[in-house]
């Protein structure tokens, strides 16, 4: 975290005032060049000789609406959502991880949001999308944005993670980044309708067990959802941090369910169909299948089991030096409420419990905080969450024991980070 | 006061009466979609062959649409061209430690794969396909997998028929929370050996 220490300790008066040049050539090659010239001009102007006066200081910065949507500043261009090419064929079906290691708070900024695709991102002109819904219900039904929008709405803040997440860490530590071990996690407010009054208006038929969702991407992509999950706690949202849902994040309308594994929570949403079977799509028999080492897979395995991380000290943010040291997580859990979270610095020998920040929501990030005196001295830093069923985070070693190497899937083990001597920290797994 | 009551009695009467459903919180906003717009979007084919529209096709018919539609991305053989996923092979191998997962080795249904063809391939011209090219193309795929002859016709009553290998391969419901862990907090393990590391950047 070097980068974030401000640039006027020191000489402070040379100009220019050391602008990461490395960082403001990303900034540049993500497209965003036009706010840079922009905001530029207080910052590349000349400083009062012999006086500790930076030039943002002396001279006016840009006006009002210079920009009418506004970006983060661009010493923070290197905060971007990544991917790997050799995950998948094409970008249109594959996935990009969420910079958790810049994440401050429990609310991931809409443009960083995860995102994972099967048939790229639909550009859905709302004006000539609906929502169908139909089967086994008393009066199909067919709801436009505007109409969805006309019914009374909730907000909740929710974590949506994929069911993959934590994969390339799940056979064994393959890189050494929480953008790419812990990255297809986010949390957002999320604005919509409870699809329990949605359901209530065409009126279920007793033989209805579940529900069919199905986007209107070039996947089509759908899944079968139990209707207990659908009366309880679902919603269709259009909204996202306060603004209509981004493209690649559903627009104009989306299925929540909170907890579940995020390829439940259909994109681009455009139809609804009640019956008394699943489907066995191939999102649900092919792929997000658990493989166990008998050979034989779970199928349905929807909720996303209780997790946590240190987001810092992480590969990302090494630790500046010893002394004392805060240590920041994130916590969540598709069971319901986070009751718990403890920390450890000797790999999982012994615990201390972290500070909660609250207020602590139910299927939500949770932050917790630990500080502590490190002596220098290299350590295995762990977190383990505990949630309100009383649940317990398992270890790598308990889940594999359990399910084997293939399940792929729902990884939702205790986290090591090593700690070496220089602050950098290494991730590891133990037996 | 009296006749106000009368009249929202009368009211609320009519109100109740005149639509099918019983619940009173409805809104009543939207629109009811016609057959035609129902049919054009109930695509699905659920895995008892429910939904698998009239057509017919066999794996000698679909040879030509494959390889002009298809094998660009999954190979002549529908062995995957580079990281486009196989549709072939991995017989025996899920309980290995290289399980291969393909319509032949893994799929517990062969309506399925008449399914997602139909609604999401070719990647790029998804829902391009006739019905009679579906069944040709999924019997071609399935020839390919020695699952059926190259002459077996497919249609709604055959396709359901086919049992796939992986038939009785899934488990549901979902067994979890399985793994069940302590809280221990003190002198919680002994020996604290590293088995996997990485410094890789990605
Ligand atoms: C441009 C490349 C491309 C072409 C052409 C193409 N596909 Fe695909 N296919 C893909 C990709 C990419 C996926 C994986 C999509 C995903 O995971 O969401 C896929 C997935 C599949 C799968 C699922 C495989 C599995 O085991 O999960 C089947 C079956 C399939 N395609 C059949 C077809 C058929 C039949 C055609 C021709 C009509 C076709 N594809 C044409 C790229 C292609």
């Amino acid at each position: 975290m070097k980068k974030r220490l401000p640039s006027t300790s020191g000489s402070g008066l040379e100009k220019p005032l050391k602008p990461d040049l490395k960082k403001r050539r990303l900034f540049l090659q993500s497209g965003l060049a036009a706010g840079a010239s922009l905001i530029g001009v207080s910052t590349e102007a000349s400083t009062v000789p012999g006086k500790l006066v930076p030039g943002w200081s002396r001279h006016l910065g840009a006006g009002v609406a210079s920009s009418g949507y506004g970006i983060p500043s661009r010493f923070e261009a290197d905060v971007q959502r990544r991917t790997l090419d050799w995950l998948h064929a094409r970008r249109e079906a594959s996935i990009s991880f969420t910079p958790l290691q810049s994440q401050q708070g429990i609310i991931t900024p809409t443009g960083l949001m995860f995102e994972r695709h099967h048939g790229g991102i639909a550009d859905i002109d709302p004006e000539r999308h609906y929502l169908l819904i139909h089967g086994l219900v008393k009066q199909p039904l067919k709801l436009t944005l505007t109409e969805l929008m006309r019914f009374p709405s909730v907000s909740h803040i929710h974590f949506l993670e994929c069911a993959a997440n934590g994969v390339l860490n799940y056979p064994a530590a393959q890189y050494n980044s929480l953008q790419f071990t812990h990255g297809m996690l986010s949390c957002c407010e999320w604005t919509g309708v409870p699809l329990r009054l949605i359901l209530n208006e065409v009126g279920i038929r007793k033989k209805a067990k579940w529900i069919l969702a199905e986007g209107a991407d070039a996947a089509a992509l759908t899944r079968s959802i139990p209707i207990d999950k659908a009366l309880d706690d679902a919603l269709i949202v259009y909204a996202q941090n306060g603004e209509m849902l981004r493209p690649e994040q559903g627009y104009p309308m989306r299925l929540l369910l909170p907890g579940w594994e995020g390829v439940t929570n259909i994109k681009w949403l455009r139809r609804l169909e009640l019956g008394d079977q699943p489907w066995d799509t191939r999102e649900e028999t092919a792929t997000y299948t658990d493989l166990l080492p008998t050979g034989k897979a779970r199928q349905f395995t929807f909720v996303m089991e209780t997790k946590s991380v240190i987001t810092s000290p992480c590969p990302e943010n090494p630790l500046p030096g010893k002394g004392r040291v805060a240590i920041n997580g994130l916590a969540w859990s598709g069971y319901g409420r986070i009751k718990r979270v403890d920390v450890s610095v000797d790999g999982g020998r012994n615990w201390q419990t972290a500070r909660l920040h609250g207020p602590v929501q139910n299927k939500s990030l949770t932050r917790f905080s630990m500080e502590w005196d490190w002596n220098g001295q290299t350590a295995l830093l762990q977190s383990r969450a505990i949630d309100e069923t009383g649940y317990v985070q398992p270890t790598l070693s308990e889940l594999r024991k359990i399910r084997g190497s293939r399940s792929l899937y729902h990884n939702n083990a205790i986290q090591t980070w090593r700690l070496n001597s220089n602050g950098e920290i290494e991730n590891v797994q133990l037996a | 006061m009296y006749s106000w009551h009368r009249l929202v009695i009368f009211i609320t009467f009519f109100i109740s009466a005149a639509p099918a459903m019983t619940a009173d919180q409805r809104y009543g906003y939207g629109t009811v979609p016609t057959e035609i717009e129902i049919r054009a979007w109930d695509i699905d084919v659920r895995a008892d062959g429910a939904g698998l529209p009239d057509g017919k096709g066999s794996s000698v018919q679909g040879e030509a649409l494959y390889l002009q539609l298809c094998s660009a991305c999954h190979g002549e053989f529908g062995e995957g061209i580079g990281r486009f996923p196989a549709l072939i092979g991995g017989e025996d191998s899920l309980d290995k430690e290289r399980p291969k997962k393909t319509v032949g080795s893994y799929w517990p249904y062969a309506t399925t794969l008449w399914d997602y063809i139909n609604r999401s391939m070719p990647f790029g011209n998804a829902q391009s396909l006739e019905p009679d090219q579906v069944y040709a193309i999924v019997a071609y795929i399935l020839n390919m997998n020695d699952l059926i002859s190259a002459d077996t016709v497919l249609d709604r009553k055959s396709l359901p028929a086919i049992r796939m290998p992986n038939r009785d391969g899934f488990l549901s419901p979902d067994p979890r929370p399985d793994v069940h862990s302590k809280a221990c907090m003190k002198n919680c393990r002994d020996n604290i050996e590293i088995t996997s590391h990485t410094r890789n950047k990605p």
